[in-house]
């Protein structure tokens, strides 16, 4: 995963909810891309429009996205993450999450940051009259600043851990091994498999 | 305190638990695999020299980009034709059991696991997918991940994850004769919303809940994911044995009993207590028709499109009216006065071989009106077999419909050949009405698979009751 402590950047309003993520990356493009080859297919329907935000000058080099609540609900289709970093976004910043994509982008280091509708609503304000505020989003002491303001944010305490080390978790996992193997030996017997079921 | 039934299964599964932050390593007794989110996964097991660690928890099948209408190739789009040879690599590479097009065990995801008996009431499943929900039906803990965690669980065949909060969804009562699970999934999101249930595992309860076949119980729990639960559950019970029984590979004689005993078991205690409770009576569902671009923005079929105006809050608003500019719908005009150009029938939420039955006996004697193309696709093999069987085939394709002799998700998600073109409308079976979601342009009312064949007949959305 990308290394998150603090960030500081600028934003792009995405004013509107229950933006899902069909519509982050349209299912057709998610068979051509990967998380490390070229392109990316953010809102790959939405951008043909001109005056859509993504394709407005004044926020090229947005690098925190900030969205409604039900950001990125719907499929579980971890480009909708690639997607984004790949666009150069570190943080999105939302009044509420799709609880898959939040999952996958702490894994990615792309860090979801929940913050109260008022607070959303300012920085769509601010970010539309002056596109080059600076917003800063600090995993360190779990705080957005931004103009005067300081808003306090909930992260899980392991996946944040994690992100500012930039670890690789299933390394990690690994080294619980002999507690995973313990919790095989006291599995349930006549649970499942599917080997026997090849055809 | 008593406990539900989800945190009994979540307990159960708790490798290391409630470490700082609240995570928690949960082990995974079944890992199932498709093509489109898994590649990633298995590049990054092999940069970092890592193996599967269970492929015998582990089974793919190709479901979504594959063309259904025969098991030679037929793809259209090349990256979803590689994606269908990765998968099959893979698991070869890896030793882990795949389904590919024409196997008699082929299908979606979430139809054949149940269908082959790997998917039992208190096991943990995962999959690349967010409609694993639909296994909840069968009483197991089962939710998508995403394609970081999928090469976390084959590494290590556990996931870290917060434990959910515990949502009761509680049915009253009994669902009129022409309501059915979809129906119900889609007045409960109606009224919680697409968020209702984010960062819970809802267990579906009451009579009307018991009195659902397994089928219904996979719809209902399937859509769990479209109010934003991380799961939906229904706690095992009679009818759950009556379906398992007849699975392949389920234990016998003592075993059989040993197992029963224990599913038996996973209940949620009279004393536990739910974070958050919502009563529903079944006795007021009527069938449901989407209107708008997310799963909560339905009515009743009886509706009219509603006024962005009467909704309350600058947001819900303007979202109405977006969705109704996508949809291209007026406020004031009938549901059942808007024409339709295509019906789907099929996908993980109405493609087992219930909505098969429900969707011909609307058919039977019935022609699809001129100007509508029907498609039907079976969620599996085995449901493609069954119909044969049953002579809905002749049924589906009598009527003049397009019945596909391959499973996949198909139209539900526009990955192969079956998209609708920009303008089109269809009513479907499947999930998700989002822009976009059966083909860039496309416009999508979900509904029953009695709905969807009533509106086949007439051109329109139309109640099976107004035929």
């Amino acid at each position: 995963m990308d290394q998150f402590t603090v960030h500081l950047g600028t934003a792009l309003p995405l004013r509107r909810s229950n933006v899902d993520t069909d519509q982050i990356i349209p299912a057709r493009f998610v068979p051509y891309f990967s998380p490390t080859g070229h392109g990316n297919g953010l809102f790959g329907d939405w951008r043909d429009d001109p005056s859509f935000t993504t394709n407005l000058p004044q926020y090229q080099g947005a690098t925190i996205l900030v969205a409604g609540s039900e950001f990125a609900t719907g499929s579980s289709r971890e480009s909708a993450v690639w997607a984004l970093q790949k666009s150069g976004f570190r943080a999105v910043i939302a009044v509420s999450f799709g609880d898959i994509f939040r999952e996958n982008a702490l894994m990615r280091g792309l860090l979801p940051v929940v913050l109260p509708a008022d607070a959303v609503e300012l920085l769509w304000e601010l970010t539309e009259a002056d596109p080059t505020t600076p917003v800063t989003v600090d995993l360190e002491l779990r705080q957005v600043r931004f103009a005067d303001r300081t808003e306090e944010f909930q992260v899980n305490e392991g996946a944040r851990e994690r992100l500012l080390r930039g670890a690789d978790t299933i390394g990690d996992t690994l080294r619980h091994e002999a507690e995973i193997s313990a919790y095989e030996r006291r599995r349930r017997p006549l649970l499942p498999t599917t080997r026997r079921r090849a055809a | 305190m008593g406990s539900t039934l989800a945190q009994k299964v979540w307990a159960d599964h708790t490798v290391r638990g409630g470490e700082a932050g609240g995570d928690d390593l949960l082990y995974v007794d079944l890992h199932l695999l498709h093509e489109v989110n898994t590649p990633a996964a298995f590049d990054g097991l092999r940069a970092a020299g890592r193996a599967v660690r269970r492929p015998e928890l582990t089974v793919g099948t190709e479901d979504h980009n594959v063309p259904t209408t025969s098991p030679l190739d037929g793809f259209d789009d090349p990256a979803g034709r590689r994606q269908a040879a990765q998968l099959r690599d893979n698991c070869d590479a890896f030793g882990i059991p795949v389904h590919r097009r024409g196997d008699k065990g082929h299908g979606i995801v979430h139809v054949i696991g149940p269908e082959q008996g790997l998917v039992r009431p208190g096991m943990t499943v995962v999959c690349c997918d967010s409609h694993t929900t639909t296994l909840g039906g069968l009483g197991a803990v089962a939710f998508g991940i995403g394609t970081s965690q999928v090469e976390h669980v084959l590494a290590t065949q556990t996931l870290w994850t917060r434990r959910p909060r515990d949502m009761a969804v509680t049915v009253t009562g009994t669902l009129p004769a022409d309501a059915t699970a979809k129906d119900l999934v889609m007045a409960l999101i109606a009224v919680i919303g697409t968020g209702g249930g984010q960062g819970h595992i809802i267990e579906y309860r009451g009579p009307a809940v018991e009195a659902l076949s397994l089928e219904g119980r996979m719809t209902l729990c399937n859509m769990s994911v479209e109010a934003g639960s991380k799961a939906g559950l229904v706690a095992p019970d009679e009818t759950t044995f009556a379906y398992l029984r007849t699975r392949p590979g389920m234990p016998q004689g003592a075993d059989w009993d040993a197992e029963v005993a224990y599913w038996t078991s996973l209940r949620t205690d009279p004393d536990a207590r739910f974070d958050k409770e919502v009563a529903l009576d079944a006795a007021t569902v009527r069938p449901y028709v989407s209107w708008g671009t997310n799963p909560a923005q339905s009515l009743p079929l009886d509706g009219r499109v509603p006024n962005p105006a009467d909704f309350a809050g600058a947001t819900e608003r303007a979202a109405a009216e977006r969705a109704l500019a996508y949809m291209d719908l007026k406020p004031g005009r009938r549901l059942t006065d808007i024409g339709i150009d295509t019906v789907f029938v099929g996908s993980c939420t109405n493609g087992r071989i219930e909505d098969l039955r429900a969707a011909a006996e609307v058919l039977r004697g019935r022609q699809v009106a001129d100007g509508v193309h029907m498609l039907v696709v079976p969620g599996s093999a085995a449901v493609h077999r069954q119909a044969v069987e049953e002579g809905l085939d002749r049924v589906f394709t009598g009527a003049g419909a397009d019945f596909r002799p391959i499973a996949g998700c198909s139209m539900c998600c526009g990955l192969n050949e079956d998209r609708l073109r920009p303008g089109q409308r269809a009513v479907s079976t499947s999930n998700r009405n989002f822009e976009g979601r059966q083909g860039k342009g496309s416009r999508t009312h979900i509904a029953s698979p009695a709905v969807a064949a009533a509106s086949a007949v007439t051109g329109r959305i139309t109640a099976p009751t107004d035929l």
